[in-house]
């Protein structure tokens, strides 16, 4: 799976949880938390969504590295066993 | 099976600060307690007065007050001495600003040193401090500025511009909008809080304000009609000062971390005023929730006391399990939990995982400060709230269908949780709500709207709400204010909010919706609702789901029946329904 396929997971299971977020005037860089008004419980509920989406487990210590778009993307990559593109 | 009731040991009691209960129970009187404070010469009581300016004068100048922990990790420090320069600053802008006794200054901000300098130096100034939750959205802090009528904003440009920017004009009382993170120029109608802060002098002398003077507004909501601002005037400080030594065992010197935000009224309370007036240093992380950081921020500030909620504690029992390193926090004393009850599982996790237990208490709004306790000596119930704190004559009481009150004596009898009005921090009203005010006492008590039981040992278990208030991750919900919200959408026939269990937050806030004829159900339309209440209310009130429903049950007089929602959502029995007129479809 590359990172534009995860990229488009993520960006659908945030289109569930806030469908007001319009994603691509999100900074990737940022935390999505502040950026998308994600409580803790939504941040909760993504981190859960994606884990099974992609099948990866996020344990909760690292919820923190899938905070940003880009910290996302990598971290499930690297889980993925994929290096990501160069 | 019932949990194993916690043991205190003699060493446990010897060092708490309520160590003896009858004793303390038969000797308190808060007279005395009030004693304790520095006051005015001539009777007045201020809070900011007793939280900073006391402490300075008592030689704790150069103690830290605040140690702030910003998202980047970076720390921020500041003294009793520094603090009180700050919130002299703020009140000195304020009096610039032609702002001062009784004026209502609101806060929209993140936990940013500069909301504790706003909430200090508005109390310094007399003005009344009213603390609102960032993640609101427009719609919530447009109605709570409004009922409070509120005359200045302090924000950041990003809350301003999300939130307020489009309506602000619409809010007459409104005269001055200060931004905390604007370097110099700031946007038209605003004003750059820092460089007023620089030019500002460091000295104020902090308003005489009168004990029954209006000194806090936080707002919480009813089933039914607006959110309710409760007043609390600048006497709550006792009662702020007394419980955090007695409910939280805070001493001086203690380094004291309560996680609530001071959008709510813990994080004002016991995040803000307790732990000044009782000398202690007080931990402020500004990021959200995150098992990690948590489990740092404890062992590296070597937090002794840590005030959080059920919320959290379950979210860490969570990552615990996945992960069971010691948490390593020897100098962690005690743990205490606020916001809904604390389950028993999570009482006994703090044994295993910290070598300690959580000490659930138990307060409201209304009440201003911790009413009954798990206190640091006493043996804990798991899954109790406690045990009434010396000042607080607490009952269970039943109201016949007259409006008559009567006190449940036998053990295990349910009933409202009431307690006897006369403790400092009652709230003194809801704001331009007589008659919701007045509807809250009976029979020379205070109705607090819990259903509770009280055990043959006196300690207190909570049951239930009597009405059909939300209660999620600690915060209150009024179905009402949701509702409306989802009324606006034009597909919206009729919405009915209902709060259903969840193992983390407690409840979740879910949304049924009856569309107006011809209109279909799809979900791009269960999308667009939750995407607008959501940009309406806010992460923190907004519905974590919608549902469809061709009609929703009524009663005659067409009121919509939450509660049988509910009980066919959880599959309970739906109990009375010979009010029922329109049948859910």
């Amino acid at each position: 799976m590359s990172d534009t396929e995860i990229l488009a997971v993520i960006r659908d299971e945030l289109a569930r949880l806030a469908p007001e977020v319009e994603f691509d005037s999100l900074d990737p860089a940022l935390d999505l938390r502040e950026q998308a008004d994600l409580d803790s419980m939504d941040f909760l509920n993504l981190v859960t969504a994606l884990h099974h989406r992609l099948g990866v487990d996020i344990p909760d210590a690292d919820a923190a590295k899938v905070a940003t778009i880009n910290g996302a993307v990598a971290y499930l990559t690297g889980r993925r066993g994929m290096t990501p593109p160069a | 099976m019932p949990w194993a009731t916690l043991r205190k040991t003699p060493s446990d009691r010897a060092s708490a600060n309520l160590g003896d209960y009858e004793t303390a129970i038969a000797s308190f009187s808060w007279d005395q307690a009030r004693g304790e404070l520095a006051g005015f010469p001539d009777g007045g009581l201020n809070i900011a007065h007793e939280a900073l300016d006391r402490q300075v004068q008592a030689g704790r100048g150069a103690q830290l007050a605040l140690r702030w922990i910003g998202r980047d990790d970076a720390v921020r420090d500041f003294t009793y001495a520094q603090l009180t320069a700050q919130a002299n600053r703020f009140a000195n802008v304020l009096g610039s600003l032609g702002i001062g006794k009784g004026d209502r200054v609101y806060a929209l901000l993140g936990r940013t040193p500069e909301l504790y300098v706003a909430a200090l130096g508005t109390l310094k100034a007399g003005a009344v401090f009213t603390p609102l939750f960032s993640a609101f959205g427009p719609e919530p802090i447009r109605a709570r500025m409004e009922i409070g009528e509120a005359n200045v904003l302090v924000t950041s440009q990003a809350l301003y511009h999300r939130k307020v920017e489009a309506w602000r004009a619409e809010l007459g009382s409104l005269r001055q909008v200060l931004l905390t993170d604007c370097a110099a120029e700031a946007p038209a109608g605003t004003i750059a809080l820092a460089p007023a802060m620089a030019r500002a002098a460091e000295a104020f002398e902090t308003v005489r304000t009168g004990p029954e003077d209006m000194a806090l507004l936080h707002f919480t909501s009813g089933t039914t009609g607006k959110p309710k601002g409760a007043v609390h005037v600048h006497e709550a400080v006792v009662a702020h000062h007394i419980t955090g030594r007695t409910a939280l065992d805070l001493r001086p010197g203690d380094i004291y971390w309560c996680t609530a935000d001071p959008g709510w009224v813990t994080g004002t309370s016991y995040g803000i005023i307790s732990p000044l007036t009782n000398g202690v240093t007080l931990v402020v992380d500004e990021a959200e929730f995150d098992a990690e950081r948590w489990r740092t921020i404890l062992r590296e500030q070597k937090v002794t006391v840590w005030y959080t909620a059920p919320t959290a504690i379950r979210m860490l029992m969570r990552a615990w399990a996945q992960d069971p390193r010691p948490f390593g926090v020897p100098d962690l004393r005690f743990m205490a939990s606020v916001g809904e009850p604390l389950n028993p599982e999570a009482v006994v996790w703090g044994l295993q995982a910290f070598g300690r237990p959580f000490h659930d208490n138990w307060w409201q709004t209304e009440t201003g400060g911790i009413m009954i306790a798990n206190f640091a000596a006493m043996d804990i119930k798991p899954g109790s709230m406690g045990r009434p704190l010396p000042g607080v004559s607490a009952g269970i009481v039943e109201r016949s269908p007259e409006g008559d009150i009567r006190e449940l004596e036998t053990p295990m009898a349910l009933g409202e949780l009431a307690l006897r009005p006369g403790w400092p921090s009652i709230m003194r009203g809801y704001l331009h709500e007589e008659a919701r005010f007045r509807k809250c006492f009976a029979g020379g008590w205070y109705l607090t709207g819990d259903l509770a039981m009280r055990d043959s040992d006196g300690y207190y278990w909570f049951v239930g709400r009597a009405d059909d208030v939300i209660k999620s991750a600690g915060h209150l919900i009024g179905p009402f204010e949701v509702e409306s919200v989802l009324m606006e959408h034009p597909a919206v026939a009729e919405a009915a909010v209902i709060g259903l269990p969840d193992p983390v937050s407690g409840e979740v806030v879910k949304a049924y919706v009856a569309l107006k004829a011809g209109l279909d159900a799809s979900e791009a339309l269960r999308r667009e609702l939750l995407g607008h209440a959501r940009k309406r209310l806010g992460a923190a009130v907004a519905p974590k789901d919608v549902a469809f429903r061709l009609n929703l049950p009524k009663t005659r007089s067409g009121k919509i029946m939450r509660r049988l929602l509910k009980a066919r959502e959880l599959g309970l029995p739906e109990g009375d329904l010979s009010t029922l007129e329109s049948e859910e479809r």
